[in-house]
């Protein structure tokens, strides 16, 4: 079973980002994420004081289009990969009690 | 006369011509996949009966008319299937609109045909993650035809297909075009719309062209290059003629060579290949200078760092709501979702989505996440200060040639770490190229050019000029195993 105490629980992890391991994948994802997080460490090493971070290689700032109506998908068109469609509307599980 | 194994110029010859039309050009593809993919399984799937109804339109006139493009699986083509290699999106999802690229494709005549197998979500460098089917080296049906671009490589090495669209966020383009002995060409950051490209790391994915030589992928370039108010990334800048700027010798061109990519790690048979090549691009007329890219070294950690967190934020959108799988065991909301993504999702996806959801969470995001976007400034910096000094960078593609299928499907490190020569380029938003080089041990080598943002005349030029010195572009495979092919 993975460490609770380390800086890395697969687990907790998983549930922030809504996947659900099997036990076997919790234990195989703990071991090799635990190793490349290990490797990441290496920029831990870089004396980085004063560089700024790139988000973008090309920045691009305030890229503006013409406000002009063009033609949409249809409602079929945008419903017709939804797994479960009602009333012309996506079906999602219930929410409230 | 094979249509399928003539390069796109040659199709597009024999078209004007009237030796051929565009549905004979349809038929012999179909007529190659039938023949041939069994063994590679490059293609997911093709409809050649929408490709023949287009191929009996086709206007010749146009740069690319009646040329059918095999396209990867992640690119939106509407009313075809768009997968991602993945269960996700198999056998529901079909496009309901054309990404940019095919829409150009379309205007320049050209026919999209045929969906190439990936890892998937384009995680992965072997396209032994795709959630679809195993897709073999034409060259040796025994290894990986590398990733995530791989089926879309492999098709155009088998003669399956004329050219492809493949796309690259690490080096998915250049390391399988490496691994099959085709031309692969991930342009700058923003010279081609992203704009239906389904997203995997959206400050580093960029679509380019896989095909049998440089001058197709010069062709390829100019017909999907180009600003599109879609995709606010993409670059107001002139997109030049590609083809035109291919001549011209190499008298005079400076061409770096990074000692961080030529260091121990690299298989002797590829560093042989590529120092042959070098030597060959001197003789050229090229002149080599020794360079420095010093933050090679924390690239790889830098790229899985701003690529898993990217992707972790992506992939929320699969939510079993709107398109994509959904469970039929979720009760309530948070069942639903948990359920949904991990019946749809494969082992590395949830890997890169966990480890991406780490490196963004509290506590975490700065000594991750800021740090590596830290350290990619100082990645752009080193190639804006080389490319001040050389016109190309040249290095091998890949440390080595394709890996055995199986070889490191459980060593997600060591996978990455393979990755080292084609990471930096998309850190730094900059082009790059694999141009084959010749052969280790019946293997495809791959040479890469880098060139800086906006590079791709001298990087075409430089690998047109070697590829019309040399001959190894004009081997193709026998789609041969080297031991018995495992059964299942």
């Amino acid at each position: 079973m993975p460490d609770p105490d380390a800086d890395f629980n697969v687990g907790y992890v998983a549930q922030l980002c809504r996947l659900e391991l099997t036990a076997e994948e919790t234990v195989q994802f703990q071991e090799q994420l635990s190793g490349v997080i290990e490797y990441m460490k290496k920029i831990d090493q870089l004396d980085l004081s004063g560089i700024e971070a790139t988000a973008h290689a090309v920045p691009a700032f305030d890229v503006y289009r013409e406000d002009e109506p063009t033609a949409s998908l249809s409602l079929e068109e945008v419903l017709r990969n939804a797994p479960q469609k009602s009333q012309n509307q996506f079906a999602v599980t219930k929410v409230v009690e | 006369m094979d249509l399928a194994k003539l390069t796109l110029m040659e199709l597009r010859g024999a078209l004007r011509k009237g030796q051929a039309t565009a549905v004979d050009a349809v038929e012999a593809i179909r007529d190659a996949v039938e023949k041939r993919d069994d063994r590679v399984k490059g293609y997911i799937g093709a409809d050649f009966e929408a490709a023949l109804a287009e191929a009996h339109r086709a206007d010749l006139n146009l740069p690319l008319g009646g040329i059918p493009v095999a396209i990867k699986d992640l690119i939106n083509v509407n009313g075809q299937p768009c997968s991602c290699g993945s269960r996700m999106l198999a056998g529901t999802y079909r496009s309901p609109y054309d990404a940019t690229v095919i829409r150009k494709l379309r205007e320049a005549g050209a026919i999209p045909l045929g969906r190439t197998n990936m890892d998937e979500f384009a995680m992965g460098s072997s396209t032994e993650n795709s959630g679809i089917q195993l897709t073999r080296n034409p060259w040796d049906l025994d290894r990986s035809p590398g990733g995530s671009s791989g089926g879309a490589a492999a098709v155009v090495a088998a003669d399956t297909a004329i050219a492809s669209l493949g796309s690259d966020t690490g080096g998915s383009i250049r390391q399988p075009a490496s691994f099959c002995g085709v031309v692969g060409l991930k342009p700058t950051y923003g010279r081609v719309s992203r704009y239906g490209l389904v997203a995997f790391a959206s400050s580093l994915d960029q679509i380019g062209p896989i095909t049998k030589t440089v001058e197709d992928a010069a062709l390829l370039l100019g017909a999907i290059a180009g600003v599109d108010p879609k995709d606010s990334t993409t670059l107001q800048a002139p997109v030049p003629d590609y083809v035109e700027g291919l001549k011209g010798d190499l008298k005079g061109m400076r061409v770096g060579l990074p000692k961080e990519y030529f260091i121990e790690g690299t298989s002797a048979g590829v560093r042989a290949a590529v120092d042959a090549g070098i030597r060959k691009l001197e003789e050229l007329g090229a002149e080599l200078v020794e360079v420095s890219l010093p933050h090679t070294d924390p690239a790889v950690a830098v790229y899985y760092i701003l690529a898993t967190a990217e992707a972790s934020a992506n992939l929320a959108r699969f939510d079993g709501v709107r398109y994509g799988h959904r469970s039929e065991q979720g009760h309530d909301l948070g069942e639903h979702y948990r359920k949904s993504r991990s019946e749809g999702f494969g082992a590395e996806v949830k890997r890169r989505i966990i480890l991406g959801t780490y490196v963004l969470s509290s506590g975490y995001h700065d000594q991750y996440y800021t740090r590596a976007q830290q350290v990619r400034t100082l990645i752009r910096r080193d190639f804006e200060e080389v490319f001040s000094k050389v016109d190309v960078i040249a290095s091998p593609a890949s440390p080595s040639t394709a890996f055995k299928l199986g070889e490191l499907a459980n060593d997600p490190l060591h996978m990455y770490l393979a990755d080292v020569f084609t990471i930096a380029a998309n850190l730094g938003g900059i082009c790059g190229i694999s141009v084959p080089c010749g052969f280790s041990e019946g293997m495809p080598v791959g040479m890469q050019l880098l060139g800086p943002a906006l590079g791709e005349p001298a990087v075409l030029r430089a690998a047109h000029a070697f590829e019309k010195a040399t001959d190894w572009h004009k081997r193709r495979p026998s789609l041969g195993s080297t031991c018995p092919i495992p059964q299942g």
